[in-house]
């Protein structure tokens, strides 16, 4: 299992450009039914953690069979000897359970609007990184065992049997797509390859087929609170140096409270951000923000992660992970709860939250304390976005900003996916940046806002022994950064997501080192005027060395 | 080459029609019998193929936001594409299903040396399926005028601007035309658009040539095979079928058996085929739902019963450290480990 070499930039530049692949126009001489998924070391996510499925599948509400070890490289992946039912018996389950599955597998036309839209395909070239081909790979087993069609006629209309073959195909492809749902906005009945490869890593579960680089994240969130597995005190301790370095920098002292009863404000955000760089700047500017304007809030240890790999899992995960903030919400006595800045979490937050884990009847519909401002868009679910807050803040004049603060950064924006795609937050973090910063630059228009490129490395790929097809995926993004590094010297990429913190910073560092990964709430930070600072010159924001 | 089965497919089709229908008796099969159960295939399997779909239950609220969402007052934001209510998201599907919306966007995408990707707004897959689609539409509409007596003024209107032109005698239509070029346009994209080409079924070229049949001989039917095409005596069979007192009383040509059994066929294979699309793009959660989610609780109904790693459990695991580095907790810390 050791480290696995990334291939030299020039290398792979060339190889996106030159390989033959149906990218580059080549055409490959076999049917993709025919061409099995073969695994070799830089290709595939390292397996769960035996332990760490035996922990996930004791808790409550979840199933996780199978726990064993097994490795993708080999023949034999130990799978249940009836594996082939305990498929297809979930299959018809799930068929039965969403419709969305049921319309996407009848509906689909193969017109082929799709194929170019997915990042993973642009950077590998892999005809099966096509979203239509993707969703295939799973629609080829429908059609063999659940309709009339495929029973009679089987290959001939476009069938085709479940063998352990398919399932390594479904466990290869499954976990080359970030869900990020770029191919749903072209396609013509906006089938979503994001609920399909959710289906497939569902599926892949029941036969104790998972990724450790995810299931130890939601296992650490179970029990910790969090991705990282911060336990209590570690995650305050993160959070009273990132006050220090406040202290040092600006000469104020932030004093955060946590698990605090009665607060009116329960903040939650990705536990990376006060765990790693560049997240800790993002989360300076929370802790910044927040003083500025004396908000009554508290963190809390019990529900310390934003992120919900969940989502990456199953629904159940999902549901149980994100269970935790009504939870603490609840118990604390909060009125409502404020979100960090994060892609994935967001989608969780905005469109399966109140459905999975609601009614929050015991909190109250948010209420700006400084603006008074009603945020009617969450009456429901209780919950804003930091970046629906500060907008507000900022166009109620309630911030004290000197955007020069910002001088040293010319920007550009990075629609998460999530945020972008399953929510459409577009325009708050570009009213932010328009009053903090006084150089930022929008990439080209097919590359932002609902089109905008994923990271490459979302839900859960972001995990170093597949950096080659991480640096592939990332490339459609990376591209659209070095136009404008080139044409605007762009030295900065903004974005509102945790993943994108930790992976456009790999992202960029190898495709574009000369620019670097800010979430807004950092620029945020950056531009306020503290009431009593003492603040030197700090000629790199909150990144200054002092 | 997966198109060579399905062609051969509606070859045969052609071939048991044309020689079918010549074989004194077998008439009445080719002309009420196949066509009522294809007529039967269709209605019923269309609708319990919707039924299917509307059995399973939207767990999620799952709409594909392509613009600004609503939420503060002064922040504008996309009614068409992140709709917020009823009448919003009827106006984002009819663009879809009317106007091809989300077609429209397409762009193509390449790779050069650097590398540098670009991408190229690219409608012709938009253009080839207006084309196609609004021709069938016509086509259909315009064969109203055999099923009812008298004909509707509309569908008269539709025939009055569909042979605008007045090219010809009997006149042209130009949805003849454009169906043609349709269907061949989307064919040619599928021989020779690679990523297509790749995906390609035989299930996706089956439906093109046989719809391509049922053109053609209708086309030829018009204009070039008039030999024993009586307009009349096919009206007759026509409102004969459609008022359940179907008779045929002359001999109509082999083309006439040949487009209507193409046409029984397509019927027929609608309900089990991709064809479908027709119906399925009315249901799709992530066009048809509203972006409210956070506004108005969905509710799932088979929402299982999950809770929480509960604040309990975690308390009693951490609770040290917590007291000790000042972190509230609900118990404290123990005399004795009690409970």
């Amino acid at each position: 299992m050791g480290a696995v070499k990334v291939v030299k930039v020039d290398k792979l530049a060339k190889s996106v450009v030159q390989g033959p692949s149906l990218m580059t126009g080549s055409y490959p001489t076999k049917d993709w039914m025919d061409v099995p998924a073969v695994f070799k070391p830089g290709n595939f996510a390292y397996p769960a953690k035996k332990e760490k499925v035996e922990y996930m599948n004791a808790q409550q509400g979840l199933s996780f069979p199978n726990a064993r070890e097994w490795w993708p490289e080999d023949d034999d992946w130990k799978l249940p000897e009836n594996w082939k039912e305990i498929i297809l018996n979930g299959l018809r389950e799930r068929l039965d359970k969403f419709r969305s599955l049921k319309i996407f597998m009848d509906c689909c036309v193969r017109c082929g609007a799709c194929a170019d839209k997915c990042h993973f395909f642009l950077g590998t070239g892999d005809p099966k990184n096509m979203p239509v081909l993707r969703a295939e790979l799973l629609r080829s087993v429908y059609r063999n065992d659940f309709t009339l069609a495929g029973k009679l006629l089987g290959k001939m209309a476009g069938g085709r049997e479940m063998t352990v073959g398919v399932l390594k195909e479904w466990f290869m492809y499954a976990y080359q797509c970030t869900e990020c749902r770029r191919c749903s906005v072209f396609c013509p009945y906006g089938i979503d390859t994001a609920e399909v490869t959710i289906m497939l890593r569902e599926l892949l579960h029941t036969v104790g087929v998972g990724i450790n680089w995810i299931l130890e994240p939601a296992s650490n969130s179970n029990r910790t609170g969090n991705h990282m597995g911060l336990q209590p005190h570690t995650f305050k301790d993160n959070v009273s140096f990132l006050c220090d370095d406040i202290e040092n920098l600006t000469g104020i002292r932030v004093e955060p409270t946590f698990n605090r009863k009665g607060a009116e404000i329960l903040f939650i955000t990705p536990s990376a951000d006060v765990f790693a760089e560049p997240g800790l700047y993002t989360a300076m500017g929370y802790l910044l923000l927040f003083h500025h304007i004396g908000l009554d809030y508290t963190w809390s240890t019990y529900a310390s992660e934003g992120g919900n790999f969940g989502l990456f899992t199953n629904n159940e995960t999902m549901k149980k992970l994100n269970a935790k903030m009504y939870a603490e919400a609840k118990r604390l006595g909060v009125k409502f709860i404020i979100g960090g800045e994060c892609g994935h979490m967001w989608r969780v937050l905005h469109q399966y939250m109140d459905t999975m884990n609601g009614p929050a009847d015991f909190l109250e519909v948010p209420k700006s304390p400084i603006t008074g401002t009603v945020f009617d868009n969450a009456r429901s679910t209780k919950m804003i976005h930091v970046s629906e807050f500060t907008a507000d803040l900022i166009k109620n004049n309630k911030l004290n900003i000197d955007k020069s603060r910002n001088d040293h950064v010319v920007a550009t924006w990075h629609d998460s996916c999530n945020t972008a795609r399953g929510m459409g937050l577009l325009e708050e973090p570009r009213y932010i940046l328009d009053n903090v910063v006084n150089n930022w630059y929008e990439m080209p228009e097919n590359c932002i806002r609902e089109k905008t490129f994923c990271c490459g490395s979302g839900t859960g790929l972001n995990t170093d022994e597949i950096m080659e097809l991480r640096m592939r995926g990332g490339l459609p993004r990376a591209n659209a950064v070095k136009y404008v590094h080139e044409k605007h010297g762009v030295n900065t990429l903004g974005c509102v997501c945790a993943i994108d913190r930790a992976t456009l910073t790999s992202l960029v560092n190898y495709w574009v080192p000369q620019v670097r990964v800010c979430g807004l709430s950092e620029l945020v930070g950056n531009s306020l005027v503290m009431e009593g600072e003492q603040r030197q010159e700090l000629e790199d924001g909150l990144r200054t060395i002092l | 080459m997966k198109y060579i089965f399905p062609m051969a497919a509606v070859i045969a089709l052609v071939l048991i029609a044309w020689i079918g229908s010549k074989i004194p008796g077998m008439q009445y099969l080719f002309g009420v019998v196949v066509p009522y159960a294809a007529i039967a295939t269709f209605v019923i399997g269309f609708c319990y193929r919707v039924v299917q779909w509307a059995k399973s239950p939207v767990p999620f609220r799952i709409p594909t936001t392509c613009g600004q969402g609503y939420t503060l007052p002064w922040i504008k934001y996309d009614k068409l594409e992140a709709p917020v209510n009823t009448s919003q998201v009827v106006a984002r599907m009819f663009l879809e299903i009317v106007l091809f919306r989300s077609l429209w966007r397409n762009t193509k995408a390449e790779i050069h040396d650097g590398p540098k990707l670009t991408y190229e707004s690219s409608k012709w897959l938009w253009l080839f399926g207006i084309l196609f689609h609004y021709s069938f539409l016509t086509i259909v509409l315009r064969h109203l005028r055999l099923f009812l007596d008298p004909v509707p003024g509309f569908v008269l209107a539709v025939e009055f601007m569909d042979s605008i032109l007045q090219i010809g005698a009997p006149t042209m239509y130009l949805t003849d035309v454009t169906i043609v070029l349709g269907l061949l346009l989307l064919f040619g994209r599928r021989l020779v658009n690679r990523q297509v080409k790749y995906i390609s079924l035989a299930n996706d070229y089956f439906p093109l040539f046989l719809i391509f049949g049922i053109a053609v001989s209708g086309i030829l039917m018009r204009f070039y095979i008039r030999t024993d095409v009586d307009i009349i005596s096919i009206k007759r069979l026509a409102v004969g079928l459609a008022t359940f007192q179907p008779a045929i009383l002359t001999d109509i040509s082999s083309i006439f058996y040949i487009h209507l059994f193409l046409v029984s066929t397509l019927l027929a294979y609608f309900p089990y085929s991709k064809l479908m699309h027709m119906g399925g793009v009315f249901l799709s959660p992530t066009r048809n739902l509203p972006n409210n989610s956070r506004m108005v609780r969905h509710i799932n109904p088979w929402n299982p019963d999950i809770r929480p790693h509960s604040y309990a459990g975690y308390e009693d695991e951490f609770r040290e450290f917590m007291v000790e580095n000042d972190i509230p907790v609900e118990k404290g810390l123990p005399e004795n480990s009690g409970e």
